[in-house]
């Protein structure tokens, strides 16, 4: 039993964040830190130094996501495992028919079309499990929703690789036309919801989630069928800068979460509606969940939008001469901006909770969406790239 | 979390609201108010759509078009084709800020509260009303577990303080207290930045504009012609100007863009262009483009040379210089003006783009105006399968030029042509295009190129055909060898056939073969072998202008006439020279003009602006990222032990806790706090909870 007040205090220190890392915590950091040596030990030609910083920034944030949420390392271990192994088999554009592999699983194509079956199928299970009440299910829709997320981020990722097969230097990094991005936000919008659903550890919101992500697929097929929008077109120069790389990226996990948040709101809506001694009330979410997260994934949103506009604003300033030009994109980064801002207040200083503000997520996400795609389609701009 | 806000805002509002106050506070009040703020972030979000909907700072025509004189007066009242700039827009973010700032001035103290105070002066009840709480009895003296309670306190990463009052001891505990300052940045960072765009922002030149400190120029004149009263001085304010640069060429000024007129912006310096790069995709797309710039400036010793391109500017003076777009920059352009009327010498024109030169070609006048030059036209090949990148899908048609005929009336017609031959399915032709209207496609007259791959042959034919005693001669010729032919030995009617045959020509000539046909129809019309007859006719138009090719394929080759043989790119050759000479009848032009030389100058589009408060701004969205993921992810937590002594010496021990801003996650970190407490306080009964 300690006596002196120093004993005391080493006796209830609490361990610190390096004290708290576990064995599979340093093999990550390990298995991180090797493979960005690797990456610059082969790409170092290739990059300029905003790229070496922005490596070693994705390596730390990598390291950070797998300590944080330890299903982040499997998942990033597999979707690079994979994405090499693609890249490994794929010399030419041709090894896209010739190669099994390639063909029918990790060439960009099949990969996002694999994404594209899952997603739906991740919705269905899911819905089978509301009903249901099936615990099995659901985790098989955890299952297929992880699967669907690890698809489209190889298909990206192999992409990338794929541009740079084509003649006359075109290669890009695949964030930068409307095709690319709606994968982009497919896997983003999964990947924060998984994390959410773990953290609350309840899977009785993926129905609601899944339906988003399965409607985004939905104009994804739409537009890769009707319009051919999988075509590898090259950038217009005012794209090919590396503010690319973070700027849409973070853009997305904004999208992302706002999305996330208005579908629970359509959740919050229903459960509201549900007696509480009705079957329904024990499948769906609580108010209480439904709450909780909803808030959090506005405030995460919110806070990566805010560091996307900002890019944004820093990356105009380079290529536009302006780092504001009330440009239609702009301006209605801005409304989005604001709108949740608005969503905040009420919900944090004023304490507003409940059916007003799972409308208000729910009218943000129209909002958003025009943001994300109507100023695209309706109006045009500086940003008029990446048109339907 | 609810009580935050209420303890910083509305709670203390209604507060106040209970005892009288003069107006000003009350204003304070209002414009410090969260419902203020939330209207207006609202409000500010609709007046955005608008400017996003209505495209700005278009032509003021289009917009009158768009909506009638009666409501393009109401918007412009509006000043809606300019939104941003609109003093009610202005005003409405003032009033964003000034609400901003009057909060964050009016919850400072506050917020400076919850950062500095412990609280060490809590009392008892308000302790055991928090949900978070746990009481003991321990057989330890109050000393020895005030140090217990510290230790455990300070080892969970809480600062802090420790208060007597008369018996009771009281430590209180507090961590992540920088969330209040994420309260703070992100507020502050508002109004920075608002004050930074407002420097940035147009409203200055809309204040110097009021005061008729200059006039918008609406017309289009030469730099050195525009009045003094619409020219900016160097280094005033912030702007952001456009120019174009021929290369090799300098500017010291710059103009910008205002409503429906300009304003020249002047230069502290000078701006060299020595030369401009352009490099491209296979697929003809522009990849990328840069100039290289010197900058000339009494303050330099040394003239600054760098180049710059899309993406990478160059910052000089608080200027930054963009590469912005590119354009011709008059390239110098040497021609051959074919005659289409028959008459007169085929003439060579030396000129530029963007220049305008008389021309007198064969008694007609009219006025070259060259408005373009591509130096290459880079065509998917439609045989090429659908693919990107592969270089081998692309052809480059090479040069081609645009130009506008005006005649003396001002009637303009406006052409298209290419300097060198295109292939269509193996075979060669001068394209020279013109159309109807601005907003018709060009319809593209195919000239045949002759085995020396030129237009010299099809030219010297249609000049043939033109010249009677050549066409007399040639009609002759054919005419007796049909009638040979269909064994009719009959001289006037070989005369009368040659005689149509010479008028078909003319007609040819004037209106192609359509008209031709008609007229033909026209006259076999009725008779019993019409049929026939028009056969025979065409034949003998045909054999006429076969006659003619045979004779300039003579000369050219210097074989006799009656022993010549053309192959068959020459037959061909003579099949399309035939369609050619049709479709000139509806060409329009009383010339054909021909680029035979150029030597190619491009201009580079610069975009200069000056932002003296754009570091202001950076400044202030640094302030608002940290502010915004202070706000968000780091909570306040306090923790409180009060020790009162006991009559047998032991010490009645009271811990609480809260975390306001995620009571969630705080019940796990209270009880591993509380259990550390349990380990080392000797206590023979656990006290109601
Ligand atoms: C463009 C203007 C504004 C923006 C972008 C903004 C943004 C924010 C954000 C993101 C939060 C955090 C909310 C949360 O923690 O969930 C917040 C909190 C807050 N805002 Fe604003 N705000 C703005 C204007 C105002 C104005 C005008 C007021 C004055 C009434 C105000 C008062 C507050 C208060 C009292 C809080 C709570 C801070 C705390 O207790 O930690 N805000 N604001």
């Amino acid at each position: 039993m300690a006596t002196s007040r120093e004993e005391l205090l080493r006796e209830m220190r609490q361990p610190s964040l390096w004290q708290r890392l576990s064995a599979a915590d340093w093999a990550w950091l390990g298995l991180v830190a090797l493979a960005t040596v690797a990456t610059y030990a082969v790409l170092w030609e290739a990059m300029n130094h905003y790229e070496v910083v922005i490596t070693a920034f994705t390596a730390a944030t990598m390291v950070g996501l797998g300590w944080h949420w330890s299903a982040a390392k499997t998942y990033m271990t597999l979707v690079c495992a994979l994405s090499l192994l693609a890249i490994s088999r794929y010399p030419e554009l041709a090894a896209a028919q010739n190669d099994f592999f390639l063909r029918y699983l990790l060439s960009s194509q099949s990969a996002i079309m694999w994404m594209s079956a899952l997603f739906p199928a991740a919705t269905l299970t899911y819905g089978v499990a509301l009903a249901s009440g099936h615990a099995f299910t659901a985790r098989v829709g955890t299952a297929l929703t992880w699967a669907g997320a690890a698809a489209g981020l190889i298909g990206l990722l192999v992409r990338w690789h794929e541009t740079h097969l084509y003649a006359g230097g075109i290669g890009y990094i695949p964030v930068s036309n409307l095709y690319e991005v709606f994968v982009l936000f497919a896997v983003i919008t999964a990947l924060i919801y998984l994390y959410y659903e773990a953290a609350q550890n309840t899977r009785s919101m993926g129905f609601f989630v899944l339906l988003i992500i399965s409607a985004s697929i939905g104009f994804l097929l739409w537009y890769h069928f009707e319009r051919e929008a999988y075509q590898i077109e090259p950038l217009v120069p005012a794209l090919n800068s590396y503010w690319m790389k973070i700027h849409v990226p973070t853009n997305f996990i904004g999208y992302g979460c706002f999305a996330i948040a208005a579908m629970l709101g359509v959740a919050y809506l229903i459960r509201a509606r549900v007696a509480d001694d009705s079957p329904w009330a024990a499948r769906l979410p609580t108010l209480k969940q439904i709450d909780e997260v909803s808030y959090r994934t506005i405030a995460l949103g919110f806070a990566f939008f805010t560091v996307a506009t900002i890019l944004g604003a820093l990356w105009a300033a380079e290529a536009w001469g302006r780092y504001w030009s009330w440009d239609p994109k702009e301006s209605w980064a801005l409304i989005v901006w604001l709108n949740y801002a608005g969503w905040l207040h009420l919900r944090y200083t004023k304490g507003l909770r409940g059916k007003p503000m799972a409308w208000w997520a729910i009218v943000g996400l129209f909002v958003t969406t025009f943001a994300f795609l109507g100023v695209n389609m309706f109006l045009s701009g500086l940003h008029s790239y990446g048109e339907l | 979390m609810a009580q935050t806000a209420a303890s910083l805002t509305a709670g203390q509002t209604s507060a106040r609201g209970e005892n009288r106050k003069g107006l000003g506070a009350i204003w304070l009040e209002f414009l410090g108010s969260m419902n203020l703020a939330i209207s207006l972030l609202v409000v500010v979000s609709i007046a955005s759509v608008i400017g996003t909907v209505l495209p700005q700072n278009q032509a003021y025509t289009d917009y009158l078009i768009q909506f009638g004189p009666f409501w393009f007066e109401v918007f412009r009242a509006l000043n809606l084709y300019d939104v941003y700039s609109a003093w009610w827009f202005m005003a409405i973010m003032g009033f964003l800020v000034l609400s901003t700032s009057v909060c964050v001035s009016r919850h400072t103290p506050a917020v400076w509260r919850e950062i500095t105070r412990y609280r060490t002066h809590v009392r008892e009840q308000s302790l055991r009303a928090l949900s978070q709480h746990r009481a003991w009895q321990s057989a330890d003296d109050p000393a020895r577990v005030g140090e217990v309670a510290e230790a455990a306190f300070a080892g969970h990463g809480f600062r802090v303080r420790q208060e007597t009052r008369g018996q009771a001891t009281i430590i209180a505990g507090m961590k992540g207290r920088a969330t209040r300052l994420g309260y703070l940045f992100t507020h502050l960072a508002v109004v920075i930045i608002a004050i930074g765009a407002l420097a940035d922002g147009n409203i200055n030149l809309k204040i110097k504009e009021m005061l008729g400190e200059f006039v918008i120029e609406t017309r289009d004149l030469p730099v050195s012609q525009i009045p003094q009263q619409s020219w900016l001085p160097a280094e005033s304010g912030s702007f952001r100007a456009n120019v174009t640069i021929p290369e090799g060429s300098f500017t010291n000024v710059a103009f910008l863009q205002v409503r429906d007129g300009y304003l020249v912006q002047s230069l502290p310096f000078r701006i060299d262009v020595e030369d401009f790069h352009i490099d491209h995709y296979p697929n003809g797309m522009p990849k990328s483009y840069s100039s290289d710039l010197v900058i000339r400036d009494p303050a330099l010793d040394e003239p600054i040379r760098e180049t710059i391109s899309v993406n990478h500017p160059l910052t000089y003076r608080g200027h930054t210089i963009y590469q912005a777009s590119f354009t011709d920059g008059g390239t110098k352009l040497n021609l051959t003006a074919h005659p289409l009327t028959g008459r007169g010498q085929a003439q060579s024109i030396a000129t530029h783009v963007f220049e305008d030169t008389p021309l007198t070609v064969a008694g007609a006048s009219r006025t070259l105006e060259v408005d373009d030059f591509q130096f290459f036209n880079v065509n998917r090949d439609p045989r090429a399968v659908e693919r990107v990148g592969a270089a081998d899908e692309f052809t480059n048609v090479g040069p081609s030029f645009n130009y506008t005929l005006r005649d003396d009336a001002g009637q303009a017609q406006a052409f298209h042509s290419y300097m060198a031959p295109v292939e269509i399915d193996g075979h060669w032709y001068y394209l020279h295009g013109t159309r109807s209207a601005p907003d018709q496609p060009f319809e593209y007259l195919h000239i045949p190129a002759d085995d020396s791959a030129s237009m010299a042959t099809f030219m010297r034919f249609y000049q043939a055909l033109h010249d009677r005693s050549r066409v007399d001669a040639a009609s002759t010729r054919a005419s007796e060898r049909m009638l040979r032919q269909m064994g009719i030995a009959n001289p006037d009617l070989g005369v009368r056939v040659a005689a149509t045959a010479n008028e078909m020509v003319t007609t040819l000539l004037d209106d192609g073969f359509g008209e031709v046909n008609a007229q033909l129809e026209g006259r076999v019309a009725g008779s019993a072998r019409s049929a026939m007859l028009l056969d025979f006719s065409r034949a003998v138009l045909q054999g006429t202008l076969f006659e003619i090719y045979r004779e300039i394929k003579a000369e050219q080759t210097g074989v006799a006439l009656d022993r010549i043989q053309l192959n068959n790119d020459q037959q061909r050759f003579f099949e399309d020279a035939m369609n050619a000479v049709s479709a000139v009848a509806d060409y329009g032009a009383p010339v054909l003009l021909e680029l035979d030389h150029f030597n190619h100058r491009q201009a580079t589009g610069l975009q200069i602006t000056r932002a003296p408060g754009k570091n202001v701004v950076y400044a202030g969205c640094a302030l608002l990222v940290v502010g915004v993921f202070l706000l968000f992810y780091v909570s306040q937590r306090r923790v409180w032990a009060m020790l009162s002594p006991r009559s047998d010496g032991g010490t009645d021990l009271l811990v609480a806790g809260t975390n306001q801003r995620r009571p969630e996650l705080f019940e796990a970190e209270f009880t591993t706090l509380t259990d550390a407490l349990d380990k080392h306080l000797r206590q023979p009964n656990e006290g109601s909870k």
